[in-house]
């Protein structure tokens, strides 16, 4: 069966307005703090290790470059810049996740992505703070650690349960044969997202800080109450998660590390490794500054604005229609 | 047989779960910025009818379940089987069993056309049209004066059927019944 195609937009006149307000005001928040606007590429030679990121592949031939890969985030580029020495840095950009669509989900979104030099994670959630609740109007967050979360909501400890334990209480959703390969960290995730995530940010906005290490991502890691966690933090209101953020590792074989590992999980759950950024490393390895980063969906930061459902009420042509 | 991975999932998509031919009502995905991707699934298993709720990991498949809908024309019952043919020209005939009609027997009526889903090329269910037209066989007579908006009773229809209909109705005539909720809808003629 074809189905005509659906030419209109989904988004009502109204919210695109609102979309251009919040982008206005992004710029002027920034703008005021002395933030310097960057563009870097969307197109970028090298794709993300992170295995649960997909990136969209690209087939280019120009010059003696072949392929290339839509960006996940613009976050290795941005880092390049503050390793040359440009200070801190902010972009709103397109970013691809090959896979993701949903009521919350779209394959290309609009990202805000900031680095602070000299910002610890703690100064970069004020900042967060500041941004989201004076768009919105909303009261400023209250953090919570991730073990307090998910104590609470999902009753299992994050750090000190086994895995038999954990697995135990995926199983509302689960069945063993599906459990058998998920991985400590796939049942975090699956609690989180259908145990935790539903109730955070119900009464007033809520930080989650101190994530386990294995899920630290690209953030740096200390103990906290006899636990590795990491300097990572993310933002939910009403349920819906908008942004994620590192204290950034600056350590260059730690990096790599990560990225290997990365690349090893990747081979046993039979997807594609990936070539690791190279530029990237070597950026790191001249000399990340001290620095914070955030990643937030600005899509997902006007639903909370407008009390849309579904991302298609704040996308002028959500995937389906492009 | 082929089978559909979860980025495949969406409403209407009929797949084999539990060995039971199911079809997608509902398909919510859900993923974490940094983390595994699930996707919650609403199915009704299409041989009992029961609404189950499943949750995948992003990446698992399903097999495809060899369902199809196909236009039929009701031709006889046997007493056992009801017989359906195939619309395009074929003339290719089904036995449908008193599982697979279920309900929608009293809507039955020999020559119209329904819809018939095949599981593994067998009729599995038999969906009728959403209005059929049928002859009232029994009603008590009609009233000298009753108007449209007086009243009701029961009339029994040719297929067995018995809806509700308007005083003036009377046997003998032809009404349009809307099958999803079994009601009279008008008359059509008076024979």
């Amino acid at each position: 069966m074809t189905k005509e195609p659906v030419w209109q937009p989904s988004a009502s006149q109204a919210a695109l307005e609102s979309r251009a307000q919040q982008l206005a005001f992004v710029r002027g928040f920034f703008a005021q703090r002395g933030v310097l606007e960057v563009e870097t590429p969307i197109l970028g030679q090298r794709g993300v290790t992170d295995p649960n990121l997909d990136g969209i592949q690209a087939h280019v031939a120009a010059g003696t470059r072949t392929g290339g890969w839509l960006q996940t985030s613009p976050e290795y580029h941005m880092k390049r810049l503050l390793a040359a020495g440009y200070g801190s840095v902010y972009q709103v950009s397109r970013v691809f996740r090959n896979g993701e669509l949903g009521r919350r989900h779209n394959p290309e979104f609009s990202m805000l992505e900031w680095y602070r030099e000299g910002f610890d994670d703690v100064a970069l959630m004020a900042e967060v703070s500041d941004l989201v609740c004076g768009w919105l109007g909303c009261q400023p967050p209250e953090a919570i650690r991730y073990r307090d979360a998910m104590e609470c909501w999902a009753k299992v400890n994050p750090f000190e349960a086994t895995d038999r334990e954990l697995a135990r209480r995926c199983e509302q959703w689960l069945e063993p044969e599906q459990l058998a390969d998920l991985g400590r960290d796939g049942c975090l995730d699956l609690l989180m997202s259908f145990a935790v995530e539903p109730n955070l940010g119900m009464q007033r906005p809520e930080f989650i800080t101190g994530y386990p290490a294995s899920q630290a991502s690209l953030a740096r890691v200390s103990m906290s109450g006899g636990h590795e966690t990491a300097h990572r933090f993310e933002l939910y209101i009403n349920g819906l998660e908008l942004c994620n953020g590192y204290w950034e590792l600056t350590d260059p074989q730690e990096q790599r590390r990560r990225f290997e590992a990365d690349n090893e999980q990747r081979r046993r759950s039979g997807k594609p490794e990936m070539a690791l950024d190279e530029a990237f490393l070597a950026a790191l390895g001249q000399g990340l500054p001290e620095c914070s980063g955030v990643a937030l969906g600005l899509d997902r930061l006007l639903m909370v604005k407008l009390g849309a459902r579904d991302i298609r009420e704040v996308l002028a042509f959500p995937f389906e229609r492009a | 047989m082929a089978s559909y991975s979860t980025n495949e999932f969406r409403s209407g998509l009929k797949v084999l779960l539990d060995g039971d031919p199911c079809i997608i009502l509902e398909n919510e995905f859900v993923k974490p910025g940094k983390g595994q991707a699930f996707n919650r699934v609403k199915l009704r298993n299409l041989m009992t009818n029961r609404v189950w709720e499943r949750t995948f990991k992003s990446g698992e498949s399903l097999e495809a379940a060899d369902v199809i809908d196909q236009d039929m024309e009701y031709l006889y019952t046997d007493g056992e089987f009801w017989h359906f043919m195939l619309t395009d020209g074929s003339f290719e005939q089904y036995p449908a069993d008193a599982k697979a009609v279920g309900d929608t027997l009293k809507w039955l009526k020999e020559q119209d056309v329904y819809t018939v889903t095949l599981y593994n090329g067998a009729p599995l269910s038999v969906t009728p049209p959403n209005f059929v037209e049928l002859e009232v066989v029994d009603t008590d007579p009609g009233m000298k004066g009753d108007t449209a908006q007086g009243g009701s009773k029961p009339a029994t229809l040719s297929t067995g059927a018995v809806v509700s209909v308007p005083l003036f109705i009377t046997t003998g005539e032809v009404l349009k019944v809307d099958t999803r909720s079994g009601e009279y809808v008008n008359r059509v003629k008076s024979s």
